[in-house]
């Protein structure tokens, strides 16, 4: 069974975001990148199904520009056996990106798509269950464990009220939560490997793709800032200071 | 004029607290306000629906196929039901609605805006992004719907003084059977809901174990607050996972929180913006949670807290 993962390159996880002064977004220029956190999950997973032999071969997908490269090789690394790029330099909006993502799944008649539940970049939460839907696939979102058997897959989901778990026939779409599992460290041969392994390009056009009227970005903002408060030295100080405000 | 469909979502025949919160967002688009009910039996909800001020019209659509609220099969009847001139779609910002709408959205052809936190106008919406590190304003297209998760922590809910008409209405649609639900293990508490509480206490790695989380259950219930956690105490095994606040877990607005043995990661930080006050317990002075605390404690949890609590 092929399986088909999306990696998508962002600012790092670490990184303290800083707005820009005219408002035009944020500044990514000289900041550290690097593969979406939940994609790294998502990645983890498809290669602990291969090991298990429940997916025989994976293929890691990302759409963005040149840069992109080197999440593929990332994702190469962890263990896919190729890649395919959708090259596109300016920014892809999540229906896009789903289009672009369903075109390709359909292209590799894959069963399995595993996606990270949201891009920690534009935090949408969206693409995965864009794709379901365009390929009226099932869905299982924010998975915390995925158990393949044959055409079926038993997952547990992190939902509100706990842990649901839902029954989903394949092919299907699973996009993964933070406790999945725990991507592995890479090591150097898998990174050397990685760099032989193919990557296939196309562009948007090539899959039938054209972005649709999307969200008009027209101010980018810094939050609120909370100031920095008191430091109290007793706990009958801190008693007094909630008092003194009415909290308690 | 606009014309708003909710996704009225229930549980076991009880409207969700977050509807009220998604109601006062529709206010500020203005027009018409109609809350779908898809259930079982929608009707204790739609009853519920139906007084929530400002809402228009409830419709309650009754199959057996809803009772668990499965994205895949709510999703196709939201959008045969959309199409019938509504402008907006909104669904609130739980886990329930991030699941659905974007199965919507797509279906429909739209753009979706997720995790609203304030209406300019009919089709202008700030949102997060970066965990909230940043506030981006955006205008979403109006065709061929605006489709919206409305930010929960970032609204008051409506009051229920209201009386709209319930109308039961049937979605003729095929759906699918690729989606089966299985179980839903749910946490029973007595305590206050971590999303609604005015208080809510959080204990982050150093508890160490699910055994001392006992001291942060001792304080929350002296102050009948809601109990929350960090990512590493849920990864620990210390607290179930709908406990976690944050980036990925739930975002809460109380009027009073407590970060106890949180460092204060951006990732949580996203989790308590609103919060109105923030008290910070750490013994590390230099822990970032202190830079955005309003009342800051250096000390040892474990001697600290019970203290606090015997005080109270
Ligand atoms: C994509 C992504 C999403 C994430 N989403 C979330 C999220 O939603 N929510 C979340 O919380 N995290 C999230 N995280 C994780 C986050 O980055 C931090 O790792 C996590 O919040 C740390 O939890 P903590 O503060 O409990 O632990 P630590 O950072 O280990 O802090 C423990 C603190 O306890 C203090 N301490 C130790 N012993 C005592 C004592 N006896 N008395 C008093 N203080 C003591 C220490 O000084 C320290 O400050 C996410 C990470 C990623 C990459
Ligand atoms: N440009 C992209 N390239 C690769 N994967 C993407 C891209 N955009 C979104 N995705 C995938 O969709 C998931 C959810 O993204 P989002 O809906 O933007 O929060 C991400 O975790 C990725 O797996």
């Amino acid at each position: 069974m092929k399986a088909l993962v999306s990696v998508k390159r962002v600012v790092d996880y670490n990184v303290r975001i800083q707005v820009k002064s005219d408002g035009s977004g944020v500044v990514t220029d000289g900041v550290k990148f690097s593969v979406n956190p939940f994609d790294e999950i998502a990645m983890e997973e498809a290669v602990r199904l291969k090991e298990k032999g429940k997916v025989t071969e994976i293929i890691a997908v990302t759409i963005g520009g040149a840069k992109c490269e080197e999440t593929l090789r990332t994702a190469l690394a962890f263990g896919a056996d190729r890649a395919v790029h959708v090259k596109e330099e300016s920014e892809v909006q999540p229906l896009t990106a789903a289009q672009a993502l369903a075109a390709v799944f359909k292209k590799e008649e894959a069963q399995l798509f595993l996606l990270g539940k949201q891009a920690i970049d534009d935090d949408a939460n969206q693409t995965g269950q864009m794709v379901a839907a365009l390929l009226d696939l099932p869905q299982a979102t924010f998975a915390s464990k995925v158990e393949l058997e044959a055409g079926k897959a038993t997952v547990t989901r992190e939902v509100d009220a706990g842990l649901e778990t839902l029954e989903i026939d394949l092919p299907a779409v699973i996009t993964a939560d933070l406790r999945l599992n725990e991507p592995r460290y890479l090591k150097l041969p898998d990174i050397m490997k990685a760099k032989k392994k193919p990557i296939a390009a196309f562009s948007l056009t090539d899959l039938g793709v054209t972005p649709g009227a999307g969200l008009k970005a027209s101010k980018t903002a810094a939050p609120p800032k909370r100031s920095k408060g008191v430091v109290v030295k007793t706990v009958d100080e801190l008693i007094a200071a909630l008092k003194g405000k009415g909290l308690i | 004029m606009s014309k708003i469909l909710i996704i009225g979502q229930q549980a076991e025949g009880k409207l969700s607290s977050s509807i009220a919160k998604v109601v006062s967002a529709a206010k500020l688009v203005g027009g018409d306000i109609e809350v779908a009910i898809f259930a079982k039996d929608g009707s204790g909800a739609a009853a519920e629906a139906a007084k929530l001020e400002g809402v228009t019209k409830v419709l309650q659509i009754d199959r057996a196929e809803n009772d668990h609220g499965l994205a895949a099969i709510v999703a196709p009847q939201v959008v045969e039901l959309a199409k019938k001139g509504y402008t907006h779609v909104f669904a609130p910002g739980t886990t329930f609605g991030k699941d659905l709408l974007p199965r919507v959205a797509a279906k429909l052809g739209a753009q979706q805006v997720s995790d609203v936190m304030a209406v300019l106008g009919p089709t202008s919406f700030d949102r997060p992004i970066y965990a909230g590190n940043a506030i981006v304003t955006v205008e979403a297209p109006a065709a061929p719907a605006v489709v919206a998760t409305i930010r929960l922590a970032s609204f008051q809910a409506v009051g229920s003084g209201g009386s709209a008409p319930v109308e039961k209405i049937s979605v003729d649609v095929a759906l699918p059977t690729h989606t089966r639900f299985v179980k839903l293990e749910a946490q029973k508490s007595e305590r206050p809901e971590l999303q609604s509480a005015s208080r809510v206490v959080s204990g982050g790695r150093a508890l160490g174990s699910s055994e001392n989380f006992k001291v942060i259950y001792a304080l929350a219930d002296k102050l009948k607050a809601g109990v929350g956690a960090s990512r590493a105490a849920v990864d620990s095994g210390y607290v179930p996972n709908d406990m976690q606040v944050g980036q990925t877990g739930k975002i809460i607005a109380p009027e009073l929180y407590f970060a106890i043995g949180i460092s204060g990661a951006i990732q949580h930080l996203a989790g308590i913006k609103d919060a109105r006050t923030i008290v910070a317990i750490n013994k590390d002075a230099e822990a970032p949670i202190f830079e955005v605390a309003d009342f800051g404690l250096v000390g040892d949890l474990f001697t600290v807290v019970p203290e606090l609590t015997s005080k109270l």
